[in-house]
């Protein structure tokens, strides 16, 4: 029956209609006592030659488990297949045996994965591990496999192709290891390459350098790419096709063009509306005095040690050197940088959560650093920090009154005055009083950013220091906590210092930004002026860097239209 | 600076650390004997049955023991630079020649027992893991959770009762049978012959610990994201759990193993008392009822010295094993 439907596709139309793959029905089963039954829901699409396909969703919208399921790659025994076939050039997967799986696997249909460090083998040489797909999979001499290993690490652009065979995945840098990764996965030119969050993990530069490689890659070897993604940016930038995907459903599937700019469903609406749109915030006029200086601040970490002379030197990274910031009353700086910028070591500086090895940190007049426990402590509440992780962040073993009224409490405040307290920011916050005797796992993560939030406003601060406050959590969610964060700034008068990697975030929320590299502030200067005209050319680079940018500038021209 | 240079100094950094790690042992040591009661004079006094004061003080005063102490301190230090541990009156020799002498029967034992621990332990659990609750599973589980719940001394006389008592396959005590004079094989198959019991009763509590170990390792490591990875790349599944899932669930036994090396030295006090095995434990026992203090400071003296050398051997086999960790 397989091998009719394959002929007859190959027979009726040209080579590249035919879809390369085509899902139809597909239901994938969820445990029992699951949310819903189903993990995937009669989803169908299909994929031709030379497409990139994208499917995009939330967490938990069953993007991912659809190309498991192509793979043959379902956690079994918890989800399963129900029905529905999956085609691979005419091929039904879901019937194939656990043998021709193997084959398909790596050779015809190949993936990488988000997160490139825990994708790869620690303990293994990437060069075996480029060298075990092509030995399980084509009969070819040791020295052609590795010649063909060296030609695939050239293809990706990594440099020096001999060392990186012989490297470690940790020698390695995130974007390199991605490299390696596609190298590996394009091995043996395959039909399909499925991508899952491929760049999610990484730094925006390196991100649009991986894009603009599997792009190239893809035209290259006519390879049909199912891309899956939650951000809409990197949709606009690499996609041909769009799947929408919400609750193991698909919502919406058509062109880019269309989906993007004249979505149809109103899931589709809501997930582009919340994306932040590039716009600037006008610079403020009304800012206040400086209510908080950092100047000249060093931070450098040191690890390992000699004895007596013998064994390794000192590593030193400098997290902060001479770092100045001035944060005005009632206005967010926004510290941007990439990973190791030193951005959220500042911001732990500030705090106190870090001593700082020189360097000062001036609040209303008074320097921080030379302050001792006790004489720091006056100065604790009037400087609070939300965090970036909402799951790690909340003491786990306490209800959430007792996470909001222990900070009141230490200061001096009596019982009943900090529960009230509590009870009035939770309101604040947009949860419900009765949060108060619960626990932190029975909340969501947008609802724990917002008791974590809710936790720093209880000691009456007048800076709030937020370390990524919405990196981890989905873009509708992103939205709601972004405005919330805006209001109460508003409506308490609050200065903020707002930590963040994603220049859209950015935009949006800050009115100066300062933009970090390897530990050194190189631009700082108003929001607008810095996305208009930037003067160093690491700020161009990252803004140039953003996923979707020109979709977001033509999707402005075309409101103010 | 290359590898093996790499190495080599951090071995001789850590040799260097190790010196005031060991003269502190030996402080403590020698201080912790001190608070026990009485001495090596009281036991022979006790022994004779018929001594006086007298001839106790000038016994005392023969062996330096009515000196301070920490004068007694001062010249055992000064005389273990030359590697004179002192003399041991109870068996008439030098501490350093009978402590080396009692030195390769232990470690006969503990090599064996840590080889049968961590080599059955690991193939156990890789069979438990691989079988995951199916009956492979369960026996080796239900026998690791009985091994581990099993005191050492009593699994030692139940194999002397069913072993040697009842179907005489295996001597009940020594190291070899002394009065055959066997020499070359014949010595080496007498010994091994002698060394099973007292392996199999220090080795069953290590066994079903690395069991357990490997086992819980194993199905983490299988759930890592490489592990998806490989399947991808179209890869067998025996591949998989040989090569990839192997190498990496075997770093927690290891560094589980390389700690408790130390604590079977004190599990073969037991041991060896149980099966009058001729090692550091059985000696450190008498040393212990007849107050031959200075027997029992070379004891821990070499035990001390003992752990050290392990602890770095398995260092850098850690280093070998996973290239992440850094010698240095």
């Amino acid at each position: 029956m397989n091998s009719s439907i394959g002929q007859a596709s190959v027979d009726a139309t040209s080579e590249s209609t035919a879809p390369v793959l085509s899902i139809e029905g597909l239901h994938v089963q969820l445990p029992q006592g699951s949310e819903r039954a189903y993990a995937v829901e009669d989803v169908s699409y299909s994929l031709a030659p030379q497409e990139i396909l994208c499917v995009v969703g939330e967490s938990g919208s069953g993007k991912s488990l659809t190309a498991r399921a192509v793979m043959g790659l379902l956690p079994a025994p918890y989800v399963n297949y129900e029905k529905g076939r999956i085609l691979f050039q005419g091929e039904d997967l879901t019937q194939a045996s656990d043998e021709r799986m193997r084959e398909v696997r790596g050779s015809d249909i190949s993936m990488i994965f988000q997160e490139p460090m825990t994708a790869l083998n620690p303990v293994m040489r990437i060069g075996d591990q480029i060298d075990e797909v092509i030995r399980f999979h084509v009969k070819l001499p040791r020295r052609a496999r590795r010649e063909l290993a060296l030609s695939l690490l050239e293809d990706v652009h990594l440099p020096d192709p001999p060392r990186i065979m012989n490297a470690y995945p940790h020698e390695l840098s995130g974007g390199q290891r991605q490299r390696a990764m596609i190298a590996m996965a394009l091995a043996l030119e395959p039909k399909v390459l499925i991508a899952d969050e491929p760049t999610t993990a990484l730094d925006v530069t390196t991100q649009a350098q991986i894009l603009h490689l599997i792009r190239e890659l893809q035209a290259k070897h006519q390879t049909g790419v199912l891309f899956i993604t939650h951000d809409i940016g990197v949709v606009a930038d690499i996609a041909d096709r769009v799947a929408v995907m919400q609750h193991g459903r698909i919502v919406e599937i058509d062109t880019v063009d269309k989906v993007l700019n004249d979505p149809q469903h109103e899931y589709t609406r809501a997930l582009i509306d919340a994306v932040p749109g590039l716009v600037p915030r006008a610079v403020k006029t009304d800012s206040g005095e400086a209510i908080l200086q950092v100047r000249q601040l060093v931070k450098t970490y040191r690890s390992g040690g000699r004895f007596l002379g013998i064994g390794k030197a000192h590593k030193e990274v400098h997290a902060c050197d001479h770092v100045d910031v001035v944060l005005n009353e009632s206005e967010t700086l926004g510290i941007v940088g990439e990973s190791g910028s030193g951005k959220s070591t500042l911001a732990r500086c500030i705090v106190r959560l870090h001593s700082t090895d020189s360097g000062e940190i001036i609040y209303r007049g008074q320097d921080l650093c030379p302050l001792e426990r006790a004489a720091m402590r006056p100065y604790r509440s009037k400087i609070q920090m939300v965090f970036q992780d909402p799951y790690a962040s909340l003491n786990p073993r306490a209800t959430v009154g007792r996470i909001l009224t222990e900070g009141p409490r230490i200061m001096g405040e009596s019982r009943r005055e900090a529960d009230d307290r509590a009870r009035e920011m939770l309101e604040l916050v947009g949860l419900d009083s009765r949060a108060f005797d619960r626990y932190p796992h029975e909340f969501s993560g947008g609802q724990r950013q917002r008791i974590g939030l809710a936790r720093a406003l209880a000691m009456r601060p007048e800076i709030l220091v937020a370390d990524e406050p919405v990196s981890a959590l989905d873009v509708s969610i992103q939205a709601q906590v972004l405005a919330l964060l805006a209001d109460i700034r508003e409506r308490l008068q609050l200065s903020m210092v707002f930590i963040t990697h994603d220049l859209r975030v950015a935009a949006q929320v800050c009115d100066r930004i300062a933009v970090m590299r390897l530990g050194k502030v190189v631009e700082q200067g108003p929001t607008a002026t810095l996305f208009e005209q930037a003067s160093h050319p690491y700020t161009q680079e990252l803004l140039d860097a953003i996923p979707g940018r020109d979709w977001s500038r033509r999707r402005v021209l075309a409101q103010q239209a | 600076m290359s590898q093996a240079a790499q190495r080599s100094r951090y071995v001789l950094k850590r040799l260097l650390q190790a010196v005031p790690v060991v003269v502190a042992i030996v402080v403590v040591n020698f201080f912790l004997l001190q608070l026990a009661e009485g001495d090596a004079v009281d036991v022979l006094a006790g022994e004779a049955g018929s001594a006086t004061p007298e001839y106790m003080a000038q016994l005392r005063e023969k062996f330096g023991l009515d000196k301070p102490l920490l004068v007694q301190l001062g010249v055992y230090m000064k005389n273990m630079l030359t590697f004179d541990l002192g003399y041991s009156f109870r068996h008439d020799m030098p501490v350093a020649q009978l402590v080396l002498d009692r030195l390769m029967p232990t470690l006969l034992l503990m090599v064996s027992t840590i080889t049968l621990a961590v080599g059955f332990g690991i193939v156990l659990g890789l069979i438990a893991a691989s079988n995951l609750n199916k009956w492979r599973d369960n026996i080796i589980s239900v026998f690791a959770l009985v091994s581990y719940a099993t005191p050492l001394f009593w699994v030692g006389l139940m194999m002397i009762v069913v072993f040697s008592l009842k179907l005489r396959w295996f001597p009940t005590s020594g190291m070899e049978n002394v009065a055959m004079f066997y020499e070359g094989w014949d010595r080496v198959k007498d010994i091994a012959h002698h060394l099973v019991m007292p392996t199999l009763t220090l080795s069953l509590f290590y066994l079903a610990l690395y069991t357990r170990l490997m086992r819980a390792s194993m199905l983490e490591q299988a759930s890592m994201d490489y592990v998806t990875t490989a399947r991808a790349k179209g890869l067998t599944e025996r591949r998989i759990v040989f090569v990839h899932i192997l190498r990496n669930a075997l770093l927690p036994v290891v560094t589980m193993a390389g700690v408790q090396v130390g604590s079977l030295i004190g599990g073969s006090v037991i041991v060896e008392s149980v099966f009058a095995w001729p090692g550091l434990g059985m000696l450190a026992f008498e040393a212990l009822f007849s107050r031959d203090l200075n027997l029992l400071l070379g004891i821990f003296l070499l035990s001390a010295l003992l752990v050290v050398a392990i602890n770095l051997v398995v260092d850098l086999l850690y280093s070998f094993l996973d290239p992440r960790i850094e010698v240095g």
